[in-house]
């Protein structure tokens, strides 16, 4: 009999399919995965050690960084960590516009996603659906912050400033018919929230068509079903949070179990998986859009009827106002401390979590009660999903790696940091 | 359970093994000794308790605790300069051991978290009993403490560094290693390959770490003293 050797594969870090930078040591016999060796920290950047040398407002950018697709969340679980420690509460109506913000990153993250995850099994098409909606959430982030992603809109205290009542335009170009312009204008006519009005209206619509793209897809569920299967019990043991975890059928969501902003006030349904396989948190993230759909809407009600400041009036922690400081000097000092040495928190450690896109994404802060963190740690959701990608992919063919990896929904800025 | 009624559960189970119980911002923390660590954690994770899932694991190095490095307080005719890294002021030294790890527990099944700290205590080689048998997530969470910060856990099945780089030397997250790094790397071309040398830059401190003692405890303005309006 002939001698029989297990190979060792290499995969990434550039690779298609690695979702940024992943190598994996992968040790196959044949087809079959045995091992699984996952190398990351290609791109860590020590977002945590640079934060410790900077006052708090200045890393707000930085969280936008960690968690590419899903902006807005991250921002969020670090101003409800200083808040949080500092003791200010931001107004009701910024709590609003972080919700129906979370509900729109949710959607730019689960869209990414859904093209991604197609993309990588072998499915064109759903890829350029997403990212034609995502180019319209876009435009709403760039409306409220003037950047499409990198946001920097979450302030603690409250948001940077109010949606505007104007939603920016197409201008003519020599590229485009202005008949053509006139079309891509159309729903941007009235305010922002006409806009995000409109997209809802469109959306659900929009994901019937992703749905009949791949839900009862022949080879969508011959590549998905029974594959990379997690128990309940595993996947608490494992750290899994998130669509992870509802996935395998555990109804954990810290919007509706630890609520913040104003998602007690949201009509919201959570769904769950059965068998905690790929197919499984597929499905779990289609419903999830449809949800934030929901959330979103009703958001646009409260605001609607609700107008009011967005940022708290505690000149301490948020700047005044550009026209008092015209001519009150008490303001003007705010407004030069706040811009030099920035605030100081007091001595003490605070945990803040938001239920991220990919799960519970928290912020670890301890202050010695200076003007910059002591120490932050991020908990970033997708580490410990990628930590078990070893024994998910235990036993299953080398191609299907690719579809779990894909099914944890792995952003290399958060894992990394 | 109120976060109050936990404290008191946690306390009455392990009375003799906890240091101290703290709560603040309605979070629970308690500060067990490195030798109960695993015996606590074992407690925790069962009823009726059910800490079923570890959120996270985070070192900390409390090297330059409490010590800034601008103090002002009175007028003075000098600014900040920049590139500034002897001027250090002390103010309330830290007098604990170095190095802590902090852990972060949820239970999924009750709705409740706690924060455990236990500081590691010889400074020159920070130990503490790894947990992944208790849950297995921790795995790449204490091998992330240990490249970060050298904290070795014992009992870990596959204490390798995560983060950095491959031959990377150092834990980065010390607070004596500079924020530049010590070495950086070219491309040489009369040798034809990627050198490492000793970083060429000054490190500089942009905005001064500055502990106010009068303005730690903030409170929202009161109607009387309301500025900026």
């Amino acid at each position: 009999m002939s001698e029989l050797r297990n190979y060792t594969l290499n995969f990434g870090p550039q690779h298609p399919a690695a979702h940024g930078v992943l190598r994996l040591i992968m040790e196959v016999d044949g087809e079959q995965i045995l091992r699984l060796d996952p190398h990351i920290g290609l791109l860590h950047r020590a977002t945590e050690k640079l934060a410790e040398t900077k006052p708090y407002n200045q890393s707000i950018g930085y969280m936008d960084r960690l968690d590419y697709v899903s902006m807005m969340c991250n921002e969020h679980a670090y101003v409800r960590a200083i808040e949080k420690l500092y003791g200010v509460t931001p107004p009701i109506r910024a709590q609003y516009i972080r919700t129906m913000f979370d509900e729109i990153t949710r959607i730019m993250n689960h869209l990414l996603w859904l093209g991604a995850h197609a993309i990588d099994i072998g499915a064109m098409t759903v890829f350029l659906y997403a990212f034609r909606e995502r180019e319209d959430l876009m435009d709403c982030y760039e409306a409220v912050s003037g950047a499409r992603m990198h946001a920097t809109y979450y302030r603690p205290g409250g948001v940077y400033r109010d949606l505007p009542d104007k939603m920016p335009q197409y201008e003519a170009s020599p590229y485009k018919k202005s008949a053509e312009i006139e079309k891509m204008n159309e729903n941007r006519q009235g305010s922002l929230l006409d806009f995000i009005e409109d997209f809802t209206r469109r959306f659900p619509g929009l994901v019937d068509e992703y749905e009949t793209l791949l839900t009862d897809n022949r080879i969508w569920k011959q590549r998905t079903v029974n594959i990379g299967i997690v128990s309940p019990e595993r996947a608490l043991a494992l750290g899994f949070t998130g669509p992870m975890l509802r996935g395998s059928g555990i109804a954990w969501d810290l919007r509706r179990k630890q609520p913040y902003a104003a998602y007690d006030q949201m009509d919201f349904e959570i769904p769950i998986g059965k068998t905690g396989d790929c197919y499984d948190r597929y499905l779990v993230r289609v419903e999830e859009l449809r949800q934030s759909n929901r959330i979103i809407k009703q958001c646009i009600d409260w605001l609607r009827k609700n107008p009011g400041p967005v940022m708290t009036d505690n000149t301490k922690i948020a700047p005044p106002k550009r026209v008092t400081m015209k001519k009150d000097m008490e303001a003007m000092i705010h407004h030069f401390k706040l811009f030099t040495e920035g605030y100081t928190l007091p001595e003490g450690e605070a945990y803040a979590a938001v239920e991220h896109p990919k799960g519970e994404f928290g912020v670890y802060l301890v202050s010695d009660g200076a003007n910059k963190p002591y120490r932050l740690k991020i908990r970033a959701a997708g580490f410990p999903h990628l930590a078990a990608l070893d024994e998910m992919c235990r036993g299953h063919m080398i191609a299907d790696v690719v579809a779990i990896l894909s099914s944890q929904d792995i952003v290399f800025g958060e894992i990394d940091r | 359970m109120s976060t109050v009624q936990l404290s008191e559960d946690v306390y009455r189970e392990l009375k003799d093994k906890i240091a101290k119980s703290v709560i603040a911002l309605d979070e629970l923390t308690i500060t067990v000794r490195a030798e109960d660590l695993r015996e606590v954690c074992l407690a925790l994770k069962n009823p009726p308790f059910d800490f079923d899932t570890l959120i996270d694991i985070c070192g900390v190095d409390y090297l330059h605790y409490g010590i800034s490095e601008w103090h002002t307080t009175s007028a003075t005719t000098k600014g900040f300069s920049r590139a500034v890294s002897d001027r250090i002021i002390k103010s309330n030294i830290w007098d604990g051991p170095r190095f802590a790890v902090v852990y972060h527990f949820l239970s999924v099944t009750q709705n409740h978290r706690i924060r455990i700290r236990v500081f590691c205590e010889v400074d020159d080689a920070p130990q503490v009993d790894s947990v992944t048998d208790i849950w297995p997530a921790a795995n790449w969470f204490e091998r992330e403490a240990f490249d970060l910060f050298g904290i070795v856990f014992n009992g870990h099945p596959d204490l390798r560094r995560i983060l950095t780089d491959y031959g990377f030397i150092g834990h980065p997250f010390r607070k004596n290693f500079p924020l530049i790094g010590e070495v950086e790397m070219r491309y040489d071309a009369a040798q034809r390959r990627c050198i490492y040398e000793p970083v060429s830059i000054q490190p500089r401190t942009l905005v001064p770490k500055v502990i106010r003692e009068k303005n730690v405890h903030a409170h929202p303005l009161s109607e009387g003293e309301k500025s900026g309006e």
